[in-house]
């Protein structure tokens, strides 16, 4: 069966049933998830804004607006050149009105200096509150300890901490804008090498009006010494955002990376198009870890983000190892696959995650594993929460090149479903083109029963913890991936996006 | 006190508790007893609070307080336990979390202070050796994969951490061994005390060997068809629950055809 394409897929689904009766009865579970997203606040700030709506004079003004070199302005026109001719894909398990492409502003940036601040001092007092008061605080005395942030609001990055203590290590970590100024020969040597600007409708749009993001480099040989995060918020109203990250961890090197995200409370759906790339020379270690928690919508459904990204690793070194760890609680709509393509021989790639979705949340998410090199190595570990009437997709595929000799794979896919008018859908791929290849993997289907929130009050413990506490038993081996200090955050979070999901 | 007035109960509209009365005062030990169907475990179940059943009417009170206004969780922290026929299964949450989560609600409850890890930690395991528990099971999930006798073990491990007011073990015995009933038995009798009260549902008169009741009950049909002292639990294994008529009555002439 030397070339032979082996495809297995099981599916466990369990569709939703038709809505039922109101029931009379009082409902624990159904008291619970009522909770306020406290991140839902409007920052007032002057901003900077293009014009509604797109075309090749807004990806110019765009490119202008920041001053860049033609070869990105030319690699900007290209992939929207690219874009109209493609058309939205169709095949995920969530559904939502058309797109209206020109009724979204491209670009907004709070108006500053023309130049963007030099350093934190000379940033808007208004978003320093702003930060602070999502838990982010910037300034020097408040810092996180241990944890480099880059904050980004709305399309621009408004300041990086530890900047000059990480230029010691000849780290780079600075807004993707700065990088482009400042070292146009990294980008120019590896923007779009992981995620092609043509590679899907959602990457090609971001590669043509990106505004901002992050990027990291670590030298060859050096182990980064402390945490690095993005924080994105989304502000500006009608405002797409389109940020690009890119992570380059030469030979030896090593680092961990953590993403946030949160935006305010409006009626309208927002747009969130994000590209990341990670890139794994010789025996690098990447470990990317994202808390997500965009505006969900409210109860019924009305408003929340799209949020749709490709985020692709390449371990393209040997024995590199790239890991995706995601704690996914926001956004109404998530379309996203963080994967892995492991080039390098023994190279490792894992896939970690999370995933809740409440009220009438879609999430499509998984991973791809894509095996080229020998004894490469990944794993899988998904856990999808559905609530209310939430709907949790796993998607996985892990393909076996033919010349991935030993590669193994393990997966392992666990659904919690919590009321019976949820849903969770499980639809693993397998294809194998070479015989010594070792794939497994194990699904669950599980539900938090009236039994179980029973016994526990006969016990004198609420629902709500009952729940928190079979939901955080559900979690525990991907939380135990995240870096310390946002475990709790992430356990926390979970509580607070499961409010009034019981009932 | 606990005293139960003409209660009434359906689930799934179907009608099982009929008019059900019963005092149990405190420092009595009662046995309720009645053949599969009968209501014993929906009675258990509508005193603990599950709103899976209706009280479709009657009363009952508690300590002076209207039991079927409180919701589950205070019935639990005012000192109501039941041990289930059939306990439930808790993946992901191990027994230890789940133990120490339940002793703290309850101690909050009473204006006690919460128990720490170490002081948890040794109340639990010193309760644990007494109902013959190893301390393996601590950190495994809630009932999951336990045996049956595991899970009636681990149920009176919680009676006595919880150190009820009022418990009701519906047929705790049923399906263990000699060993395990004496465990149980233990349990109970430790538990007996002047301030409490307990109901003990069960199928068999064997476990009254070892806890003898104040008074004994047959449940039948959602009623309360007989009451009496111990020696009604040894007609009932002579006569077997098939003698039981709706009304409760012996049947003059026994034996016979039957047997
Ligand atoms: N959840 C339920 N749904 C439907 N019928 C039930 C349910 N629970 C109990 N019953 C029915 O109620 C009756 C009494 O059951 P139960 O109280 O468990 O009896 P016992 O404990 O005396 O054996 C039985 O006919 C049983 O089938
Ligand atoms: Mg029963």
């Amino acid at each position: 069966m030397n070339d032979a394409i082996t495809r297995d897929t099981i599916v466990p689904d369990t569709t939703p049933r038709p809505d039922p009766r109101p029931d009379p009865r009082p409902d624990p579970i159904g008291n619970f998830l009522e909770q306020d997203y406290s991140a839902g606040f409007v920052t007032d700030i002057e901003t900077d804004t293009v014009p509604k709506g797109l075309s090749e004079d807004v990806v110019r003004m765009i490119s202008a607006r920041k001053g860049e070199p033609p070869f990105l302005l030319e690699w900007r026109l290209a992939a929207y050149r690219n874009w109209l001719t493609m058309s939205s894909p169709q095949w995920a398990q969530v559904s939502f009105p058309e797109i209206d492409y020109q009724d979204i502003v491209y670009y907004s940036a709070p108006k500053s200096k023309k130049d963007g601040p030099q350093s934190l001092d000379d940033v808007d007092p208004e978003l320093l509150r702003t930060f602070e008061k999502l838990g982010v605080p910037l300034h020097e005395r408040a810092r996180l300890a241990g944890v480099a942030v880059d904050a980004v609001f709305d399309s621009v990055s408004v300041g990086t901490t530890f900047k000059k203590e990480l230029g010691e290590h000849g780290i780079i970590f600075c807004s993707f804008s700065e990088a482009v100024k400042d070292h146009p020969e990294l980008i120019k040597k590896y923007l779009g090498t992981v995620v092609p600007p043509g590679d899907n409708y959602y990457a090609a749009l971001n590669s043509a009006v990106f505004s901002d993001g992050s990027f990291v480099f670590i030298p060859k040989g050096v182990k980064c010494p402390m945490e690095l995060s993005t924080y994105f918020r989304i502000n500006a109203r009608d405002t797409g955002q389109f940020e690009r990250t890119l992570i380059i961890a030469e030979e030896g090197a090593s680092v961990s990376y953590l993403e946030g995200c949160t935006a305010p409370m409006r009626d309208e759906n927002q747009l969130h198009a994000a590209v990341v790339e990670l890139i794994a020379l010789d025996d690098a270690k990447i470990k990317y870890s994202t808390v997500q928690n965009w505006y969900p919508g409210d109860k019924d459904g009305k408003g929340g983000i799209y949020n749709f990204v490709t985020k692709r690793g390449d371990c393209r070194g040997a024995r590199s190892h790239i890991s995706w760890t995601q704690v996914e609680t926001g956004s109404a709509i998530t379309w996203k696959y963080p994967s892995v393509i492991l080039r390098g021989d023994d190279s490792v790639g894992d896939f970690h995650s999370v995933a809740l979705s409440n009220h009438r949340q879609q999430a499509d998410t998984g991973t791809k594993m894509i095996h080229m090199g020998r004894n490469t190595r990944s794993t899988i570990l998904s856990k999808g929460i559905s609530a209310g009437r939430g709907s949790n997709t796993f998607r996985g595929l892990v393909r076996v090149g033919p010349k991935a000799e030993g590669a193994r794979n393990y997966t392992q896919c666990d659904s919690l479903l919590i009321g019976d008018r949820c849903a969770a859908h499980t639809f693993p791929t397998v294809e194998v083109r070479n015989p010594s290849a070792r794939v497994e993997h194990e699904a669950t289907t599980s539900r938090i029963g009236e039994d179980q929130l029973f016994y526990a009050m006969q016990r004198g413990i609420s629902a709500e913890d009952a729940v928190s506490m079979i939901v955080n038993g559900f979690c525990r081996e991907v939380f135990k991936e995240l870096p310390m200090e946002f475990a709790v955050e992430a356990q926390k979070l979970l509580g607070v996006s499961l409010e009034g999901s019981i009932g | 006190m606990l005293e139960i007035n003409n209660l009434q109960a359906s689930v799934e509209g179907k009608s099982i508790l009929k008019g059900l009365d019963l005092k149990v005062g405190n420092g009595e030990v009662h046995a309720i007893m009645g053949p599969n169907g009968s209501g014993k475990s929906t009675l258990a179940q509508v005193l603990a609070g599950r709103d899976t059943f209706q009280v479709e009417g009657g009363s009952v009170s508690w300590d002076g307080q209207d039991l079927l206004a409180m919701p589950a969780e205070e019935r639990a922290r005012a000192g109501l336990f039941l041990a289930f026929q059939y306990p439930v299964e808790i993946p992901g949450v191990s027994n230890a979390y789940f133990l120490k989560a339940a002793v703290n609600a309850v101690r909050r409850h009473r204006q006690l202070p919460e128990f720490d890890a170490f002081d948890f930690l040794a109340r639990v395991k010193a309760e644990m050796k007494a109902v013959g528990m190893s301390e393996e099971f601590l950190y495994r999930s809630v009932n999951e994969g336990f045996s049956g006798g595991e899970k009636k073990r681990n149920e009176m491990l919680q009676m006595s951490l919880l150190e009820p007011k009022l418990a009701i073990l519906d047929e705790t015995d049923s399906g263990l061994d000699i060993d395990a009933l004496k465990i149980v038995a233990e349990g109970v009798n430790r538990l007996r005390s002047p301030e409490r009260s307990l109901i003990v549902i069960t199928h068999y008169q064997r476990l009254l060997d070892y806890i003898v009741p104040d008074q004994v009950h047959v449940l039948s049909k959602g009623r309360i068809v007989r009451s009496g002292g111990r020696e009604l639990a040894l007609e009932l294994e002579e006569h077997g629950y098939g003698w039981i008529g709706d009304t409760g009555e012996v049947p003059r002439a026994p034996a016979g055809a039957a047997s």
